[in-house]
């Protein structure tokens, strides 16, 4: 019958001829692929002392974002952590006093915001929910640690750096 | 037997033993290290520089790590197995003569710690006795891998040993002795017996490389159908034991090879280096020239490894029987067809 592909091939298994019996031209070519492969360069990237060069839209650890005066733009709507396919944010939001201005800049700000690294997948919903530009992934890859617990990063780990001491 | 050659004999002996230690160790990064080049990687680089202290941690580990004998095992054959692997490959380095006599002041120091008359029996004698650590590791472990594993071995290295024996006589025919130490002097300068028997140095590194239990024939240690091979049980220094002897046997052989047929420590151009150094240097500068050529052969026990995949058993066993040994009787035959027709005319 007609294969439909016409791609089909016959294989027929020929008994090996003297110079394939013997073995040895055989592995000499093979060695000397081995061989040419000794000067080649290594694709290692050592890594804690190099760092291979992330693409541009490379998704790292999150930053919570300062506004231009230095105060944080979160407002703890929610909407990342609603968006979070793996359920990796939780927050609790509170009301600013008059005396905190410098610091948030709107009304409501978040009191604590905790993402779960080892629950996040990085896929950015995030920072695409976000409607006041809060949150990134901006960040280096999140480092290996021992515990469970040391792996559900807070605020002192998520925000930015205050405007004078990013200086 | 004075107690100065007592001394002397202790102090080579020593050393051997160091270095043959020593080399066993450092072969094991060496391994690490040319597998990853060949696979274009890096290979250990974290423990000093360039990993070099590599085999240290790795030693300090092996010492560390729970000692596990299992309780329906033979106890006492399991412990005595290891031991018997690295003793049987150790002993082997005593015949190789490392250098020509050396010169210190009015003293002359052979620098081979025996040369007996029957160098070249005591060393297959040694090489076959080194497969009792791996039948009898394999046996007392009362495990079916090891012991499948340690026929395995044991019936490859009968098999081999015949091939190789065989591809010896060629060679003792030419050179009329046993005595390793002889039978090096012979090859002075560059008459090394490789140029006059290719086909037997063939044959013997194929089955040296079979008698090692190194790839392409290192079925006894066939993970992908023997889990770990004969050491399956075994854990801690006694498996580090076994990973020893074979990387000392590796030594000893590439030694054997180097001795027979690449001219020991000899080199073309020796004469004029022994004027050049005096007779207490020119001796130690053939034992470097031995030493690199036992380099090369080791690198090419690896180099090998890493490119040929692992023989079927019915392919290992029908190279040796149907392939190796009727080769070695054809060059038995024409080697000494040859030597009667120089003889007579």
């Amino acid at each position: 019958m007609e294969s439909l592909s016409n791609k089909k091939k016959v294989l027929e298994q020929k008994p090996l001829s003297f110079m394939e019996r013997m073995y040895l031209p055989a592995i000499a070519k093979g060695m000397g692929i081995t061989i040419s492969h000794l000067f080649k360069k290594e694709a290692t990237v050592r890594y804690p002392e190099v760092e291979r060069e992330f693409s541009a839209n490379f998704r790292g650890m999150h930053s919570l974002k300062r506004d231009e005066n230095g105060k944080e733009r979160c407002t703890a709507c929610g909407l990342c952590a609603l968006s979070c396919p793996a359920e990796a944010i939780t927050m609790i939001a509170a009301e600013r006093k008059p005396e905190e201005k410098h610091l948030y800049r709107e009304e409501k700000y978040a009191a604590t915001y905790e993402i779960n690294m080892l629950r996040c997948i990085f896929c950015g919903l995030c920072e695409e929910a976000c409607p006041k530009e809060a949150i990134y992934l901006d960040g280096p890859i999140v480092p290996a640690d021992y515990l469970r617990k040391d792996f559900i990063y807070g605020k002192d780990k998520l925000v930015e750096a205050p405007l004078e001491m990013k200086k | 037997m004075d107690t100065g050659f007592i001394i002397e004999k202790f102090i080579l002996v020593a050393v051997i033993f160091g270095i043959s230690l020593v080399i066993a160790m450092y072969s094991t990064y060496a391994e690490r290290k040319v597998a990853a080049y060949l696979q274009d990687r890096l290979g250990p680089d974290r423990a000093g520089p360039f990993g070099i202290l590599q085999p240290l941690a790795d030693g300090v580990k092996m010492f560390m790590k729970e000692e596990i004998i299992p309780t329906t095992s033979n106890k006492w054959l399991f412990i005595v197995g290891p031991g018997l692997a690295l003793l049987c490959a150790c002993i082997g380095t005593a015949v190789i003569p490392w250098g020509s006599p050396m010169v210190i002041g009015d003293k002359v120091i052979p620098l081979q710690v025996s040369d007996i008359n029957v160098g070249v029996l005591y060393i297959f004698g040694v090489v076959s006795l080194g497969v009792y650590g791996v039948m009898i590791g394999g046996w007392a472990s009362n495990n079916k891998y090891s012991l499948l594993s340690a026929i395995r071995a044991a019936s490859q290295n009968i098999s081999y040993e015949i091939a190789m024996g065989l591809s010896i006589i060629a060679l003792l025919l030419m050179t009329n002795t046993l005595s390793l130490k002889t039978i090096v002097e012979q090859q002075h300068g560059w008459h090394w017996n490789v140029l006059y028997q290719p086909l037997g140095f063939l044959i013997f590194m194929v089955c040296s490389f079979a008698e090692t239990n190194r790839a392409p024939f290192d079925l006894p240690e066939c993970e992908t159908e023997l889990i770990g091979g004969y050491h399956t049980e075994y854990s801690s220094m006694k498996l580090g034991f076994y990973l020893f002897a074979e990387y000392i046997n590796m030594f000893v052989s590439s030694a054997v090879m180097a001795t027979l047929y690449f001219g020991g420590y000899n080199y073309p151009g020796m004469d004029y280096m022994a004027t050049l150094l005096g007779p207490t240097w020119a001796p130690l500068f053939g034992t470097a020239i031995l030493f690199a050529k036992i380099f090369f052969f080791i690198f090419f026990f690896m180099w090998v490894r890493w490119t040929i995949p692992r023989f079927r058993y019915d392919q290992l066993m029908n190279l040796g029987w149907k392939g190796l040994i009727p080769l070695a009787i054809a060059n038995i035959i024409i080697t000494g067809v040859v030597i009667a027709i120089i003889e007579k005319f």
